[in-house]
């Protein structure tokens, strides 16, 4: 227990120190009254506050980390962005993270009690922003390491047993309705986080759980070079995810109903 | 420095477990009586009454809360309980016949609830808050078992204890139980109304209030404080307020309506429940009938007024941090809680008189500065309203100097929160 916490009681200062030390805390407590007067006369005007019954303004836990429209927070790669995803994408993640699959603090915290209506609330709020995206800093890589992140990309590793990211996230790695996201817009740290915690369990989904499959047949150096080339892309005009049914998956994948092949 | 802090403190747990243990046994009677399994046939035990009462109650009793592992089956167990001592794996209520109670009696059940011992005997570890359940009636208890009886089974791999040495010999119980266990049921107190001493009965036992709303002490039992006068709750780090209404109290001021409204919605005009309490009201008391949380709050109404704490000082350099957090407090606060710590009624909850804000430690209002979150989300609030985490924006002496400056803002009179604390609280497990 701490004892720092009646360590401020006057009559502590009676007993354990000299008369001049409890002259100077009464000061200090007048200083403080002063100060706090102060701040407090001159802080900053308030209007009358009428608070807007708006999903927005009730969900200021959410968009102090992602932005008000989910344009993720620009300065680091680790809130990503949330606008235009998949709204049954989204949804699944927040139930991740309340069940634990996706392993974050911060975030399983935030929504251990939310009901999965008002899940699908958020998530449809932030599934219907359109902001521009917006380029995160590429870190510096070599042409091999760009060579070899387009390849697992666009063709994947036959060796590895690695599909292409493109035959599930769709041509354009804009996603694919309802619950495959967007690849491109993201940045390089957060791609490459992600694909780590597939590795070490930390995030996970329905089973089957395609994504922990391939992250695991990846070595770090795949992880960092697929990371590298998605940041470093030019982003498509149209940033749409494409139609529902539109991909055929190579592996069963249990977020997509446990459809597709063997692999 | 842990490591022999932990062998002296279990030195010493020994020694007082060889005098504990002795008065234990000395004093032990015969053996509690167990009501005979002809009153407890399968047939009542199947009466939908009986068993809807039985649901309620365990939603009273929040059993859930621990029986349930994140994203689990509810009362399937798995969740591990955190403790000073190591971590404690909660059992499965669900009546499969290995790895939960379906092979157990009501006797059985009865036993553990009342008296703290497992289905062989086995003395029980008081994570499990059998110190509050013994005040549960009989007749609740039966409700209870007949509608854990009612779940479907959950087949489960039990988790292992992670107890430190000594508390992992079941023994040394024996000496904790002889210090803090009483068994016992509730007795009315004629003198007082139906009403008060339902609201004792609901708030001593099944409730159990008692095992968060009270100072622990280093063997981890709750005594020697006035009960519900506030302490601080082990490994979770959020500190419990003291409960009590009048002058001196952790919810002085409050009317019995604001801790209906608390208990029913989360909210209140006073507050807003976070942390432990909102998982609490959102797993258990939103949904008590409006009697039972009527007679709660008559009860904590009549708790006793508290010695006044002297009031605190600031420690340093005041008049820089009440400016620096004055600052702070009107870019990222005001806006919500108002520049005169008032809140907006219903959606914000005031500052200025708040027990989560003055409570002795500072641990709640640090944490909610720097976790944010959510209001609980219950039937009357489906929708809440929530406050940004400003642990990603905010340094430790900005946090700091803010939630100093709100804690000796306008009428609240607490001690300040140095940085190391706040370091400290941010890294806190969040389970």
């Amino acid at each position: 227990m701490p004892s720092r916490v009646h360590a401020s009681r006057p009559y502590n200062c009676m007993m354990n120190t000299s008369p001049g030390t409890h002259l100077t805390r009464i000061h200090a407590a007048a200083a403080w009254f002063v100060a706090v007067t102060f701040v407090g006369a001159s802080g900053h005007a308030v209007a009358a506050a009428k608070v807007p019954d708006t999903l927005q303004q009730r969900i200021a836990a959410c968009t102090a980390c992602h932005g008000v429209h989910g344009e993720g927070a620009l300065k680091s790669g680790f809130f990503p962005r949330l606008a235009g995803k998949p709204a049954v994408y989204l949804a699944r993640q927040l139930q991740n993270f309340q069940d634990g699959l996706r392993k974050y603090a911060p975030m399983e915290y935030t929504v251990r009690q939310l009901s999965p209506a008002y899940m699908r609330e958020i998530a449809g709020y932030f599934a219907a922003q359109q902001v521009p995206y917006t380029r995160s800093p590429v870190p510096n890589a070599s042409a091999a390491m760009l060579r070899r992140g387009e390849q697992l990309t666009s063709h994947g590793d036959p060796a590895l047993k690695v599909p292409a990211c493109s035959s599930c996230h769709g041509t354009q790695l804009t996603g694919v309705q309802p619950s495959i996201p967007a690849l491109v817009g993201l940045p390089y740290d957060y791609v490459s986080s992600q694909l780590g915690s597939w590795r070490t369990g930390t995030r996970a989904s329905a089973a089957p759980d395609c994504m922990a499959v391939i992250a695991r047949r990846l070595g770090a150096s795949d992880i960092s070079a697929v990371a590298t080339w998605l940041a470093s892309r030019e982003l498509p005009a149209d940033m749409q995810a494409q139609p529902a049914g539109s991909i055929k998956p190579p592996l069963r994948c249990g977020v997509l109903g446990d459809h597709g092949g063997g692999a | 420095m842990k490591w022999i802090g932990r062998s002296v403190l279990g030195a010493l747990v020994l020694t007082v477990l060889a005098i504990g243990g002795w008065l234990l046994l000395a004093s032990r009677g015969g053996e509690l009586a167990t009501p005979s399994a002809a009153s407890v046939t399968a047939e009542n035990l199947r009466d939908p009454a009986l068993i809807a009462r039985g649901r309620y109650l365990t939603i009273v009793g929040d059993c859930a809360a621990c029986h349930t592992a994140q994203g689990g089956q509810p009362y399937a167990g798995g969740r591990s309980v955190s403790t000073p001592f190591g971590n404690i794996p909660a059992s499965n209520l669900t009546p499969d016949r290995t790895t939960g109670i379906g092979q157990w009696s009501f006797a059985d059940f009865w036993r553990a609830l009342h008296a703290g011992r497992g289905r062989r005997g086995e003395l029980l570890y008081p994570a499990f808050p059998y110190t509050s359940y013994t005040r549960v009636t009989r007749d609740d208890a039966l409700a209870m078992f007949a509608y854990l009886q009612t779940l479907a089974p959950v087949h489960t791999t039990p988790g292992a204890s992670g107890l430190d040495f000594p508390y992992s010999m079941r023994s040394s119980l024996a000496a904790w139980r002889a210090m803090y266990f009483n068994e016992g049921g509730y007795r009315p107190e004629p003198a007082k109304s139906p009403a008060w001493n339902r609201g004792a009965y609901l708030v001593q036992g099944l409730g159990h209030c008692n095992e968060c709303h009270a100072a622990r002490d280093a063997l981890g039992g709750v005594s020697g404080h006035p009960a519900l006068s506030g302490g601080r709750i082990p490994e979770l780090d959020w500190y419990a307020p003291d409960l009590s209404t009048r002058a001196g109290g952790g919810l002085k001021g409050w009317s019995e309506q604001d801790i209906v409204d608390l208990l029913q919605t989360g909210r209140s005009a006073k507050g807003v429940a976070f942390g432990p309490m909102a998982d609490v009201v959102a797993g258990s008391t939103q949904y008590m009938s409006g009697d039972d949380l009527r007679a709660i709050a008559t009860y904590l109404h009549a708790l006793p007024p508290r010695a006044q704490l002297a009031e605190a000082m600031p420690q340093f350099d005041a008049r820089a941090l009440a400016r620096q957090g004055g600052e702070i407090y009107g870019q990222h606060c005001a806006d919500c809680h108002g520049k005169d710590g008032t809140g907006v009624a219903g959606v914000y909850p005031p500052l200025d008189g708040n027990s989560a804000v003055t409570e002795p430690t500072g641990i709640n209002a640090t944490r909610m500065v720097l976790l944010g979150g959510f209001a609980p989300l219950t039937g009357a609030n489906p929708r809440p309203y929530s406050m940004p985490p400003f642990a990603q924006q905010l340094n430790d002496s900005e946090v700091s100097a803010v939630v100093s400056y709100i804690r000796h803002a306008w009428t609240n009179r607490a001690s300040v929160v140095r940085p190391e604390d706040v370091s400290r609280y941010r890294h806190t497990p969040l389970d």
